[in-house]
């Protein structure tokens, strides 16, 4: 009937340390990547979105538009690649969504974790899944004719710095997901800034060719900067400008949406 | 100073509703308490203030010794949290669920493990370990969820609605679970709208209405506020019905009440013996056909209606079917 007897055997409310921290994250992305692995049909669904564009602009619009000193397969292919990875971050909103919904996320809460692992998990496994989906249009980028034509670490560089807009993307999509709560209305949140960001940039027309009054929005936000870059990486040529500013918005987007993320987290009591 | 857990004048204000009104009790170590009221009385939202989901208004909460808002982190290694709606992930499978938990409670994996295959074992979901939740019906889910909120063996485990919608096997083993616990020195806050559940499990009863408690002593305390005893009263005839309510009504200066569906009348009295004879006499010599005439102890349920001013049966929800996957998505 003492305190002693009650007490449980292992020490109660050991410090939260780097490396629990980086444990707990490692938990919930595997958590998440389980959950993706059995899934299948929404892994299947982030690649088919990319499919079609990719074969609608390459078979069926891309006769018609000429962009200067370019073969337009490979004018257009690393835009499809951006596409890919924007698109599987839209996942990120539906499944922080559903987890709020389910209730999970109050026995997480509830727990001594580090609470921004919830997240940190979340967009790590989601940019597993990313580079699957990536994986798969670069294949089928390759076989519709696209080439890549400078060195093998430039290209790789143009891969990574796709993969790390993504993953900067992926917390955007972390914001909207905790602030609607509700996973058909994350999914349809989710879609405009994905549509506003790849349909008004450089990925399948040049900017030049958009009205006066979109050229400025069109030249400058990031997921144009972030093609220019990657088609320099991938054709050879000067690249330092468009890769500065490319970096520049990725770690500008990270920084200030995993602060609003994790704010938007601690306050959810859904 | 053996509490393990202290509320104090805890408020909680959700826009325009008192969620929370003023409540204050404490949970000595080792006892069940258990938080008795309707839908909407607050149960839930102080479970999740103690557990540390939401932060009250103003007022004071303690867990084990620890201030809930001051000392979260530390509380949360404490503390157990199972679920009405069973929150276990469905595509992990039950052992990758309690698996989980455990890392996040920063067990080591050998620990870990082994206590998700002991839970396992203990809940008789051995068989069904490496399947995927989605194929577990409801009753599975729950202990599952269970075992999830004891893996990091809490010296203090918090049940919301632990039984609701479950079948009454499934119910009495939870039940039995429960207070194995307890022997073991766990100390327990439950949320129930069942009054059996409320006088079978705990010492002692919180009544909340409208986020305010009502009452709160231990069964026996709570039937000793109402005072002497229940004369209960089944007719033959519905059309009787009305006609011994007025005929006994004399005997009470509590009004009767009448359960139709039952042929049924109960009415709280003061006397024993005489009363019950008194009434026989009344409805026999106005020829009213009796079924059935007693006279017993008043029941948690007489206590809650004299209390709260209506009956503490649950709405709706707790006719699920005990067997309903899809209802916790």
């Amino acid at each position: 009937m003492t305190d002693v007897a009650v007490r449980p055997p292992t020490a109660p409310a050991v410090p939260l340390t780097l490396r629990l921290a980086v444990r707990d994250i490692w938990g919930i992305t595997r958590r998440n990547l389980l959950r993706i692995i059995r899934t299948p049909q929404l892994l299947f669904m982030s690649i088919v979105q990319p499919t079609i564009i990719l074969l609608l602009f390459r078979y069926v619009l891309g006769g018609a538009i000429r962009v200067p000193g370019l073969n337009y397969v490979n004018y257009v292919v690393p835009g499809i690649f951006l596409e890919a990875v924007l698109i599987g971050g839209m996942t990120t909103a539906l499944a922080l969504a559903q987890d709020l919904q389910a209730g999970i996320v109050d026995r997480f809460r509830s727990l001594p974790m580090a609470r921004s692992a919830f997240l940190a998990g979340r967009t790590l496994a989601d940019v597993c899944r990313s580079v699957l989906a990536l994986a798969f249009i670069i294949g089928l980028g390759a076989g519709v004719g696209f080439r890549f034509h400078s060195n093998t670490g430039a290209c790789l560089a143009g891969v990574a710095l796709i993969v790390a807009f993504g993953y900067a993307f992926s917390w955007v999509y972390a914001a909207i997901g905790l602030a609607v709560k509700d996973p058909q209305t994350a999914q349809m949140a989710a879609l405009l800034p994905m549509f506003i960001l790849f349909f008004a940039s450089s990925a399948l027309v040049p900017v030049s060719t958009m009205p006066g009054w979109l050229q400025p929005f069109a030249q400058n936000q990031p997921a144009t900067v972030t093609i220019n870059a990657v088609r320099a990486l991938f054709e050879g040529g000067p690249v330092f400008h468009d890769l500065w500013q490319a970096a520049l918005w990725c770690t500008g987007i990270f920084v200030v949406f995993l602060a609003i993320s994790l704010n938007l987290y601690h306050k959810a009591t859904a | 100073m053996n509490a393990a857990i202290e509320v104090k004048g805890v408020t909680k204000r959700f826009g325009g509703t008192l969620a929370l009104d003023d409540v204050s009790f404490s949970v000595q170590q080792g006892d069940v308490l258990a938080l008795l009221g309707p839908n909407g009385a607050g149960k839930t939202t102080l479970i999740r203030v103690l557990t540390t989901l939401l932060k009250p208004d103003s007022g004071r909460a303690r867990v084990a010794g620890l201030d809930v808002q001051k000392d979260a982190r530390a509380i949360r290694s404490l503390i157990g949290l199972a679920g009405q709606y069973a929150t276990v992930d469905e595509l992990l499978t039950g052992r990758e669920n309690l698996e989980l938990i455990g890392l996040l409670y920063h067990l080591d994996k050998a620990v870990y493990r082994d206590r998700a295959q002991d839970a396992l074992e203990r809940m008789s979901l051995t068989g069904a370990g490496d399947n995927q939740v989605k194929t577990y019906s409801g009753g599975m889910r729950r202990r599952l969820d269970l075992a999830a909120s004891l893996i990091g063996r809490p010296p203090v485990l918090f049940l919301d609605e632990p039984t609701t919608g479950l079948d009454p096997r499934t119910r009495n083993d939870l039940w039995q679970f429960i207070q194995d616990l307890v022997a073991e020195g766990t100390t327990v806050l439950l949320t129930t709208q069942y009054m059996e559940e409320a006088e079978h499990l705990a010492q002692a009863i919180v009544v909340l209405d409208a986020g305010r408690v009502a009452a709160q002593g231990t069964a026996d305390e709570l039937k000793d506020q109402l005072g002497g005893n229940v004369l209960e009263i089944q007719v033959t005839k519905r059309a009787d019905l009305d006609k011994a309510a007025s005929l006994i009504a004399s005997l009470s200066s509590a009004p009767p009440r009448l359960e139709a569906a039952l042929n049924r009348i109960t009415l709280p009295v003061q006397g024993g013996p005489r009363v019950l004879i008194a009434a026989g006499r009344a409805l026999d010599d106005a020829g009213v056909e009796l079924e059935d005439l007693g006279i017993r102890r008043p029941s948690l349920d007489d206590v809650f209606l004299a209390i709260t001013g209506h009956p503490a049966t649950p709405g709706e929800d707790a006719g699920q079917p005990p067997h309903s996957p899809k209802a916790n998505q």
